[in-house]
């Protein structure tokens, strides 16, 4: 075995600025994106994800700007997520050198979507985000629920069933967060993942909890992610992504080093 | 100044094979992103990306006219295959239910399946998606200045099935060994995406941009 487990820093985009919400509510101005994205490649990072989380549909284009400058000198993956409704958007961000794009919202209103971008530009490129909540009570097997608008809104959707349903749809890699774990630096819902990983064939990211180098290992040995997102951690100079490989490589995972 | 050209026939990304090419290159080539045989067969040199289905990728091909300028620039000039632009050089796909390809190799393009697993019975998701190792079967121009073994991006369900082992320059493993890069005369292909390949990537593509196109 020798593919490498991927660490991957998210920035959150906001009208061309990296900046982290934590729980969607309290949100720190971390900087550039090139700069950020630049900073991140030389130490390592597998890949890179883009969310925009822009409110304003004024400042979208900016995300295809940012994501032009960065594709110009970061020769790793890029992957875009935030906002995205149309094939139109898919095709911009792509053309703007995008490898991938990750579909949430709109997967969830309209599933077709994903089959039809699956269709249109290939598996390889899209990523559905999951934002999942757990609905079991203490004691319970573990249960699982879509939600919406940042972990507000309950759709009645079961996690595993929806993750399958997308799989089958033509999704490349799923994006899971826990909406429970995000923003509060305990860890990612290795439960929720394992079970996630478990039901589709295709590569998982883990997201949502990081708050130390141990979760990312953990995301990984005990919640049989594919790879890890994290933000914060890397945004605050807290880790490098040099380090994040070295404590996941000391517990036995596979990482890129070269 | 010499010309390179990217073929483009409308199947995924570009812009990040342009973008590596402009910067290996720092100005000393005209990169050029074109889906016109004649401008194909002028250039010195051809690269040949592709990502999506077989099916869509052949019938793309010829909806752009641009079988026979393919064949010919990989028969005549310096040529490079980058992911599905490798796989279609091949006899046959069994993806999109069985899909006839270029034919410049003998081989078949076979799909990991859906329960892929290692020796150890482990099992491996599918796409094979990240940073793999590249094992250098033989020497070639094209691996100049690149570690044996190293880790390049890999995004792909189906996988190469050669029957001149010989071919082979590179291969990796995903729950078995497979040919993921293989050459013959003038002609470099690869699985993985040299362009998302951080450095390792970046050099095989400056190895490419100087390669004279003898083996």
């Amino acid at each position: 075995m020798s593919l490498a487990k991927r660490i991957i820093p998210c920035l959150d985009v906001d009208a061309g600025r990296v900046v982290k919400g934590v729980q969607f509510v309290d949100i720190r101005d971390a900087g550039d994106p090139v700069e950020v994205a630049r900073r991140y490649n030389q130490e390592g990072a597998d890949e890179i994800t883009f969310l925009d989380i822009t409110a304003s549909s004024d400042d979208r284009d900016t995300m295809v700007h940012v994501v032009e400058d960065v594709a110009r000198e970061v020769f790793i993956p890029l992957t875009v997520g935030g906002g995205i409704r149309e094939i139109a958007d898919i095709r911009r961000l792509l053309n703007a050198g995008a490898d991938k794009i990750s579909i949430n919202t709109a997967a969830v209103f309209n599933p077709e979507f994903v089959k039809q971008a699956a269709d249109k530009f290939g598996s390889q490129c899209i990523v559905v985000a999951v934002d999942a909540k757990r609905v079991s009570a203490d004691g319970e097997p573990g249960r699982w629920e879509i939600f919406t608008h940042g972990g507000r809104k309950p759709t009645g959707i079961d996690a595993i069933e929806w993750v399958r349903r997308m799989d089958a749809y033509g999704a490349g890699e799923i994006l899971l967060t826990s909406m429970d774990r995000d923003g509060t630096r305990i860890g990612f819902d290795n439960e929720l993942t394992r079970a996630v990983s478990r039901a589709v064939r295709v590569p998982v990211i883990a997201s949502g909890g990081v708050g130390n180098l141990q979760h990312l290992a953990d995301g990984i040995l005990d919640g049989e992610a594919d790879a890890v997102l994290a933000a914060s951690i890397f945004h605050f100079g807290e880790y490098s992504i040099g380090e994040a490989k070295a404590h996941m490589r000391a517990q036995g995972i596979e990482v890129r080093d070269d | 100044m010499q010309t390179i050209a990217v073929v483009d026939y409308g199947m995924g990304n570009l812009r990040s094979v342009v973008n590596a090419l402009e910067l290996v290159t720092a100005g000393e080539a005209r990169v050029i992103l074109t889906s016109a045989p004649a401008e194909v067969l002028g250039a010195d040199r051809v690269v040949f990306p592709g990502q999506g289905a077989a099916g869509d990728c052949m019938a793309a091909i010829d909806a752009c006219g641009l079988r026979e300028a393919v064949l010919e620039a990989a028969r005549e000039k310096p040529f490079l295959g980058i992911c599905m632009g490798m796989q279609v050089l091949i006899d046959y796909s069994e993806e999109n239910g069985g899909t006839s390809c270029l034919g410049l190799f003998a081989g078949e393009v076979r799909y990991f399946g859906d329960s892929h697993r290692d020796l150890a019975g482990v099992r491996l998701k599918v796409p094979h998606m990240g940073w793999n190792r590249v094992t250098q079967t033989r020497p070639h121009p094209l691996w100049q200045s690149i570690a044996d073994g190293s880790r390049f991006y890999f995004v792909h369900s189906f996988y190469l099935q050669i029957e001149d082992d010989d071919l082979a320059v590179g291969k990796t493993d995903y729950g078995f060994e497979f040919p993921c890069a293989i050459a013959r005369d003038n002609l470099f292909a690869l699985q993985c995406h040299p362009e998302k390949s951080a450095t390792a990537g970046l050099q095989l593509l400056r190895n490419f941009v100087a390669w004279d196109g003898q083996a």
